[in-house]
């Protein structure tokens, strides 16, 4: 290896070492270094502390049941989240009935069939290079290729389209977080399945996939609730902020189009108006609410995984 | 498998336990193929994101030359004079990127140092998530908070701060990326080895000078990776630019004024009603690729540093 091999001896300037008799100026120093750097922790858990009173403070007033219950509106204190929860919630399905089993298949592809192959290791290569591509960017290629391409299937700016373009964004966590899960397990078990005549295929569904699942299903369920806050590839590809209806429970339904949570919180946000500001705040609750629900779904979820073995 | 001896109770058994290999084998191979597809699924959209941008993006270049691109000190692309100069938008983006890494960077290495060096594994156990639900909040709520706290709050301490400018907006950018820096700079310090910081402890130092002295070298590469990563991440940020860094283009480097990220003009463009195959449609590729080359080239270069320059310990 090429790589510069440093001894601690070169690394360090000698001035840093030389023995300084004022020790207690030393430690004086170190104590303060500490305290600094204890408080930048901090700084970051007090502002979240910060804005969650904020938003609290501001949006609890509004909170109501109807505020669930209405569609949105023009008059700020009639307006309510009906149409962008929902579509949050097809949205949520149907990016999961999508992205779980490709992402799964991926990471079992790449894990147990392909493992240490040449292929493996470019897709591994590019997975972590997607894992780079800022989310926008994937709300222009939905735009382009669901939206426009695959619009006969999508029906232009569609519940689909938007799905299909937050599932490319979560896939590279769920095929990680399936990797991890599947290494998990020992590799003694695979070896009794094929020692009684198993196929690779027999192994991994019948002893592996259920002991890999609870960590998987934790994977994606944190994978989906970044889905769900996801709003500039939603707004690349077209959502919409008015909808006085909800999708039909039919294949058409997935072909309307569609609002969800963050982009009416958005849309609230950038009017000047106070009131429309409430509303967000109020909007900014009920999706901290459904997104600290999955992610202690995922918890539990792992709490008990961790528990079994 | 079984002695030859008995035939009939051998014929039993293969009936019994002969598995049907054919179709086992033919399972296989299936389940192989589909899978080994959906893993394409994710080449195929590397190359999707790249042909839809290359598309586009010459599609804008043979309306509007490439060096008025480069050269012109206005963004009107929407305007009937319509300018064009990239510059304008890179700039704003330079800037909140620049207020971002300047909270972010000292936050985030100091809390990832604390973790690391300090922290005892109780402290640590429940500071770690607790700075991990700091990078799932969803930005537009980080856009709320910039807009609507922290700018009022700004305002009150710099009296001509506007209503829309880089520096909350950026600085709130700042503490969304913390966790970011914070977790991939702790994995380059916690692979320091033990000895090391033994060796150090020696020779006298104390325990700051051991961190800034022998550890921090040591895990040089890492902490700049994930710097680099972090300005990758900022500049790509959305929502938070969006709503609180306003949408006025102008060319400079003012932190107190609106302007225009790039991730501005695309949320901009695209929240207007724009025909497929206008003018304004196809800027926003051409914009999405210069986000894209500029992300691409800092991550490409974290990798490298990080092969390049890791310490490697045995």
């Amino acid at each position: 290896m090429t790589a510069p091999q440093s001894t601690p001896a070169k690394i360090t300037s000698p001035s840093m070492f030389q023995p300084s008799p004022n020790l207690a100026k030393r430690y004086k120093i170190d104590r303060i270094f500490e305290i600094a750097a204890l408080i930048s922790t901090i700084v970051g858990l007090v502002v979240l502390a910060v804005l969650l009173t904020d938003v609290v403070l501001d949006g609890l007033p509004r909170l109501s049941l109807n505020f669930l219950t209405n569609y949105p509106s023009r008059k700020p204190e009639q307006a309510g989240i009906l149409s962008p929860l929902v579509g949050t919630i097809w949205l949520l399905l149907t990016t999961a009935a999508i992205a779980f089993p490709i992402g799964v298949g991926a990471g079992i592809f790449l894990e147990e069939f392909a493992a240490d192959t040449l292929a493996a290791k470019i897709i591994e290569i590019n997975i972590a290079n997607l894992a780079g591509v800022p989310s926008i960017i994937y709300g222009l290629l939905g735009l382009e290729v669901f939206v426009r391409i695959m619009e006969p299937i999508t029906k232009g700016r569609s519940i689909l389209a938007g799905a299909l373009t937050l599932a490319l964004l979560i896939l590279p966590i769920i095929i990680v977080a399936t990797r991890e899960s599947l290494r998990a397990i020992p590799n003694s078990l695979r070896m009794a399945g094929y020692a009684l005549g198993a196929t690779r295929w027999q192994v991994i569904s019948e002893q592996i996939l259920p002991l890999a699942i609870p960590g998987i299903l934790t994977g994606t369920i944190l994978a989906l609730s970044r889905a769900i806050g996801e709003t500039a590839p939603l707004i690349a590809i077209g959502a919409l902020t008015f909808i006085a209806y909800l999708p039909h429970l039919s294949l058409e339904g997935f072909q309307t189009p569609f609002t969800a949570l963050p982009i009416q919180i958005y849309n609230w946000v950038s009017r000047p108006q106070v009131e429309f500001h409430t509303n967000a705040a109020a909007g900014i609750i009920v999706l901290m609410v459904v997104l600290l629900l999955m992610n202690t779904t995922a918890i539990i979820l792992r709490n008990k995984f961790q528990k079994a073995r | 498998m079984m002695s030859e001896s008995k035939p009939s109770e051998q014929q039993e058994n293969q009936q019994l336990w002969r598995p049907n290999r054919q179709r086992s084998k033919l399972v296989e191979l299936a389940v192989k193929s589909l899978f080994g597809l959906f893993a394409l699924v994710s080449v195929a959209t590397t190359i999707g994101i790249i042909f839809v941008l290359i598309f586009e993006t010459i599609e804008f270049f043979r309306e509007v030359p490439f060096w008025r691109f480069l050269t012109d000190k206005e963004w009107t692309p929407l305007f009937s004079n319509a300018q064009f100069g990239i510059f304008v938008l890179i700039s704003a983006t330079f800037l909140t990127s620049i207020i971002a890494i300047t909270v972010a960077l000292p936050l985030g290495l100091l809390a990832a140092i604390y973790l690391s060096e300090y922290a005892q594994p109780k402290l640590r156990q429940w500071l770690k998530p607790a700075l991990e639900i700091l990078a799932g909040v969803p930005t537009v709520v980080y856009g709320y908070f910039a807009l609507l706290f922290v700018t009022p709050l700004l305002q009150k301490i710099i009296p001509g701060l506007q209503g829309f400018n880089a520096l909350s907006a950026g600085m709130v950018l700042g503490i969304s990326i913390i966790p970011l820096v914070a977790s991939l700079s702790e994995d380059a310090i916690y692979a320091v080895p033990q000895s090391l910081r033994e060796g150090a402890y020696a020779l006298g130092a104390t325990q700051r000078e051991a961190i800034i002295g022998v550890v921090l070298p040591g895990a040089l590469s890492g902490i700049v990776a994930s710097f680099i990563i972090a300005v990758s991440r900022a500049i790509g940020e959305t929502m938070i630019v969006a709503i609180a860094a306003g949408q006025n283009p102008t060319l400079g480097l003012n932190p107190f004024v609106p302007i225009m990220t790039m991730t501005a003009y695309i949320v901009q463009v695209s929240l207007g009603d724009t025909p497929a195959g206008s003018l304004a449609f196809k800027t926003i590729f051409a914009v999405g690729m210069t986000l894209f080359v500029l992300t691409l080239i800092l991550n490409v270069f974290s990798f490298w540093f990080v092969r390049r320059f890791r310490e490697k310990y045995e």
